[in-house]
């Protein structure tokens, strides 16, 4: 109880709020701004946070990261847009829902589920936070290898269709990090003589050319949608009661969006896929789905919503980020020289609760706001796009150039910029890279630091969480072999995406 | 989102099959990651009487063998898939790529100006004149992307003190004006 009430002395501060409002605020704003999403905003916004308080940079990432999905179900329903990439299959409903004039309800549904997802999520973490406190010290170093070697394996069979292109980007983010001087004996790697290359290559510049400049030229070398601002008429309260009337799609959509957000690599996209396939199936009226079934747009707005809070999971426990987001924010806790796993768990539990208690203030916060912001809120939909390229290229420059004042820094974001953008045109994963950058460094770390323990090859899995860990990671490959197997053997044609993701992301 | 094709011919937002020129993106990173292969021997150190697993070069080379695997399967899948598909567009999306190649030119003189004409008047200059590049010609839009400029210098330098040293220009003004402008935009 004590541990609670410091949680929440740490939530009350002046700062500390006003992050989370922010926060709230600006993640619904940016994700219904198609073309922008929260990964861009949290990109532009990560050196940043590194002059603030752990605490204060982490709650106002959160804050985007967590309401940026309510945000971009504005567009999914009102122009067949969806404003953040996760925000796809709720256009399958919700526009038609607007198209029958229904506009008002439609979003409503999608706000509340949104609210039921989130809410639900952080209730399961707090419920596993004591759990976790006990499980987490158990994960020693071979433990959170093969942990990570499950998160990269999970990371290439997630992009299904496109397991190849994945594999071959998540090596590219591995071999990024193995970059400048090596930790043990400081012998230079692939530098190629240049001096700038000895420190390596920065996750954030990446980050920030591969997220936030990339789309930056993705939009200003397209054209402009013609968006117009679109009229929502009628009350926004009514689709938030009918949401408790499907309890039956809200709460297992709820739970694989929170499932998939702890499982590293899998994310909001299987989970909506799974919760929408489920609703449809168990739907006395599976026809209307894709025709403005409710049921559909709650299916998919409770389930991205619920991943947000159980990707922290990973992260905060073990340490080990499962998406990209989760990904960038891990950067706050190192600058801040914060080692978030097991330690975190037993040392800081009033700082985790705190870290709980934001994601769920942060879902009334932003439930609140859009009750009541949501018509003046459509204007942001009209901006053009290349307007909004030109905006994204200048906020770019502030998050590249503080970092280390460098024009060198600059130009490599720019370069991963343009590799972005390729990968954006050609529907690629992004992702992978980030992911192999993040996982490879640890793993790196993880596998010098068994290696003394280490005198035969059964070593790496002779304890349990380490045997289990394994027994998981054969499993997944054995399952997902089968899977293509299964596919080739009835003739379906996998070398194609089954749900492709939106830009690439 | 729209479907219709640009001036190269190729979609411009939605999912273009883009065979032909996934193609060439698998050449080239293939190609990259065999040109990183050759390298291992001279961009890493293999050191003596020291395991394999312990070598500085292991992870380096388990990272681009399986980069060159992966990319070797990518491509032959590729050229499979692309064998009874047209390969229309590809010079278009190609070109396409190349073309987003001149907003990084202007991103990179955004960035080699600011240390000499300072964050505040260059970025102004900036989006302005990046603005009437992309053809928006109304007096509104402009004064949005000034205001966007200026926003984002107040926001970012003035109010959350991120680290952008002030311009050379700046030394030029009356040390009142130059303090504040260093301090401030």
């Amino acid at each position: 109880m004590d541990v609670l009430f410091a949680s929440v002395d740490i939530l009350l501060r002046l700062d500390v709020i006003a992050a989370l409002l922010i926060g709230s605020v600006g993640g619904v704003i940016i994700g219904a701004i198609p073309g922008v999403g929260p990964a861009i905003a949290i990109a532009i916004l990560l050196p940043v946070t590194f002059a603030l308080e752990p605490i204060v940079g982490l709650t106002l990432l959160l804050g985007i990261y967590g309401s940026a999905m309510f945000g971009g179900a504005i567009p999914a329903v009102l122009i067949n847009t969806p404003g953040t990439p996760v925000n796809a299959l709720t256009t399958y409903d919700g526009y038609p829902l607007t198209r029958k004039g229904e506009g008002a309800r439609a979003l409503s549904l999608a706000y509340g589920a949104s609210f039921c997802g989130g809410v639900f999520s952080v209730v399961c973490l707090m419920v596993l936070a004591p759990f976790l406190a006990k499980v987490a010290p158990l994960f020693g170093s071979r433990e959170i290898f093969l942990a990570c070697l499950l998160g990269m394996i999970l990371v290439v069979i997630a992009h299904r269709g496109q397991n190849l292109a994945a594999g071959a980007l998540l090596s590219f983010g591995i071999f990024l990090q193995t970059v400048g001087l090596e930790p043990v004996r400081y012998s230079s790697r692939f530098t190629f003589g240049q001096s700038w290359l000895a420190s390596g290559i920065d996750l954030i510049v990446v980050v920030l050319g591969l997220f936030a400049i990339s789309q930056a030229l993705l939009l200003l070398s397209g054209r402009d949608s013609g968006n117009t601002a679109p009229q929502v008429s009628g009350g926004l309260f009514r689709g938030l009661r009918e949401v408790f009337r499907f309890p039956r799609v809200v709460l297992p959509a709820a739970s694989f969006g929170t499932i998939m957000g702890i499982i590293p690599g899998v994310g909001e996209f299987t989970a909506q896929f799974l919760s929408y396939t489920l609703a449809q199936k168990t739907s006395p009226a599976p026809e209307r789905f894709g025709n403005g079934a409710p049921e559909g747009v709650i299916a998919s707005e409770a389930a991205n919503n619920a991943v947000p809070a159980a990707a922290m999971i990973p992260l905060l426990a073990l340490g080990i980020p499962g998406e990209a987001l989760t990904a960038m924010m891990l950067s706050v806790f190192y600058v801040h020289n914060v080692v978030p796993g097991p330690g975190l768990f037993r040392d800081s539990m009033d700082f985790v609760l705190a870290l709980y208690l934001c994601l769920l203030v942060l879902n009334i916060l932003a439930l609140g706001f859009l009750m009541f912001a949501t018509k003046p809120l459509l204007k942001v939909i009209a901006i053009p796009n290349r307007f909004l390229g030109m905006a994204i290229l200048t906020l770019s420059f502030v998050g590249v150039y503080s970092l280390r004042n460098s024009a060198t820094d600059c130009a490599v974001a720019a370069v991963f910029g343009l590799l972005g953008l390729v990968l954006k045109r050609l529907k690629l994963p992004v992702v992978p890279i980030i992911l192999g950058m993040v996982l490879g460094r640890i793993m790196e770390e993880r596998f010098r630091t068994s290696l003394p323990r280490i005198q035969s090859p059964l070593d790496w899995i002779d304890r349990p969480i380490a045997g289990t860990i394994f027994t998981m990671i054969v499993l997944v490959l054995v399952v997902h072999i089968w899977s293509l197997w299964r596919a080739r053997k009835q003739g379906i044609d996998t070398s194609r995406g089954l749900h492709e993701r939106p830009n690439g992301n | 989102m729209t479907d219709d094709r640009d001036e190269n011919g190729v979609a411009d937002t939605d999912a273009p099959p883009h065979h032909g020129a996934q193609l060439v993106f698998a050449v080239a990173s293939f190609g990259f990651a065999l040109f990183l292969a050759a390298n291992i021997p001279w961009q890493t150190e293999w050191a003596k009487r020291l395991d394999v697993v312990r070598q500085p070069a292991f992870w380096p080379t388990v990272a681009i063998t399986a980069m060159a695997g992966f990319g070797a399967l990518e491509l032959w899948f590729c050229l499979r898939r692309n064998r009874e598909r047209s390969a229309d567009g590809t010079l278009g999306e190609v070109r396409r790529w190349l073309g987003a190649a001149e907003y990084v030119g202007w991103f990179m003189v955004y960035v080699w100006l600011v240390p000499q004409t300072g964050y505040f008047p260059t970025t102004l200059v900036f989006t302005g004149a990046l603005t009437l590049r992309l053809g928006y010609r109304s007096p509104a839009t402009l004064a949005a992307a000034l205001l966007t400029g200026a926003t984002t210098v107040v926001v970012f330098k003035s109010f959350l003190g991120v680290r952008i040293p002030g311009g050379a220009i700046y030394e030029f003004l009356p040390p009142a004006l130059r303090n504040f402008m260093i301090l401030y935009l």
